[in-house]
């Protein structure tokens, strides 16, 4: 069933594609903690997606280590994505911040994260956004910065708008900023999106219900923190990543708190 | 108690404009001694080639060492870091320039990301006439998605996401 006017299947179709996978989650019984990569509701995932088996393997080598990024490759300025355009862009200016752990908590230092993000009205500066919203001269949605000693990362950039696709008939995106992550090793690497809290679009968004375990989607949505909140500036929002545990055995350098 | 490690998503249909950056493919420039090319197809299950997919290259150098070193992003010309990426083209085709890692590091380690792709896939791409205890216990037709082909530029390596001939992809432990 199609819609009429759009070509597309309606959202009720997706809906019950969600529900049904879901179900057999529950009754499964079994704690799953990652997206499904074999997920149809998501439609773009039907010819994308490995049908073997992940062949088991421990990492050697290269995959033992990570690439390593510094101040020669960010510059202080891209981590705030409201500075870049030489004007102040559209809409809710905020701080993201939290922290990046590898899987036995420890903190990824000095490690690149990469964010990028609709504007606003909920428009890519990408040649392939097609939807018929604004473009914000101020802003181009991306950024960069460098965890500190802690593992902290922090951004300041405006709250992006959710934004329609074509999965189905009246597709819309929750709100959320991409980013992406290296950890220690190369068993780490990580890209993902973080979402805002309550969005009204997440019962319907297969991208998020990839993830079909409720208590792992909740891991990408941010909390607002009115600490972080600053007054007559922006709104705060801290959302911390926890990547996957390091093969390699701990260097001293990788524990050892920066005495400099 | 240890933290659980947060979900992956796709990396969607809009990374083009922050992830790629000037020089990403190129690991040494083209043309420098030693240059050679590291080049595929990434496919999908339909035999169709994906053009928006990004591929990332860890490698050791040329003498088999890990790097650990920055100036990926902002290459300087001399530094050979290890790491590039390529953005497949509208014909699905990805390409770095890069130096043949060293006799003791028998594979390229690859990562794979596409629109339609939930979760990042990690594999490993080997060089002609190297292999290793993994690579040996592969069943043949399994071994052959995972070796590179020495073309006049360098080495090929398609990537295919599903199918008969799908690429064999990594778990390291943590799936
Ligand atoms: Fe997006």
């Amino acid at each position: 069933m199609a819609d009429s006017m759009s070509g597309l299947e309606p959202q009720e179709v997706i809906d019950k594609e969600m529900a049904d996978l879901s179900a057999s989650y529950q009754e499964a019984g079994v704690e799953e903690t990652q997206p499904r990569r074999d997920y149809a509701p998501y439609r773009s995932s039907l010819l994308r997606h490995p049908t073997k088996d992940l062949q088991q393997v421990d990492p050697e080598g290269i995959e033992l280590w990570a690439p390593v990024f510094g101040a020669r490759d960010v510059g202080e300025l891209e981590s705030d994505l409201t500075i870049q355009r030489g004007g102040e862009p559209v809409g809710e200016r905020m701080v993201v911040t939290g922290r990046v752990l590898d899987g036995d908590g420890r903190p990824v230092r000095h490690q690149l994260v990469e964010i990028w993000q609709a504007n606003a009205g909920g428009r890519y500066i990408h040649q392939r956004d097609q939807h018929p919203a604004a473009l914000d001269p101020h802003f181009t949605g991306m950024g960069r910065c460098l965890t500190d000693a802690d593992g902290t990362y922090r951004f300041t950039t405006i709250k992006p708008g959710p934004y329609p696709w074509r999965n189905h008939h009246n597709a819309w995106r929750p709100a959320h900023i991409h980013f992406s992550l290296f950890g220690t090793d190369f068993t780490q690497r990580l890209v993902t999106q973080m979402y805002f809290p309550g969005d009204p679009l997440f019962d319907r968004d297969p991208i998020y219900q990839s993830i079909v375990d409720a208590r792992a989607r909740e891991r990408l949505v941010a909390t607002y923190d009115h600490d972080l909140t600053q007054h007559e500036w922006a709104t705060g929002y801290r959302w911390d990543i926890v990547l996957t545990g390091s093969h390699r055995t701990p260097l001293e350098s990788d524990t050892e708190e920066d005495h400099a | 108690m240890t933290p659980t490690p947060t979900p992956g998503q796709t990396v969607g249909p809009f990374f083009h404009y922050a992830l790629p950056y000037d020089g990403d493919d190129e690991l040494v420039p083209r043309g420098a001694p030693g240059a050679v090319r590291l080049h595929g197809i990434v496919y999908d299950g339909a035999g169709t080639p994906v053009p928006d997919a990004l591929i990332e290259l860890w490698q050791a150098n040329a003498s088999g060492e890990v790097v650990q070193q920055a100036g990926s992003l902002h290459r300087d010309g001399w530094t050979f870091t290890g790491f590039g990426r390529s953005a497949t083209d509208r014909e699905g085709r990805y390409s770095f320039t890069t130096l043949v890692p060293g006799e003791s590091a028998p594979f390229f380690a690859i990562t794979v990301f596409a629109r339609g792709l939930l979760h990042r896939l990690f594999t490993r791409a080997y060089l002609p006439g190297r292999t290793d205890a993994f690579l040996d216990g592969l069943d043949a037709d399994r071994r052959a998605t995972l070796v590179t082909t020495a073309d006049q530029d360098g080495f090929r390596f398609d990537v295919r996401l599903q199918g008969e001939d799908e690429t064999v992809f990594l778990d390291f432990g943590d799936e």
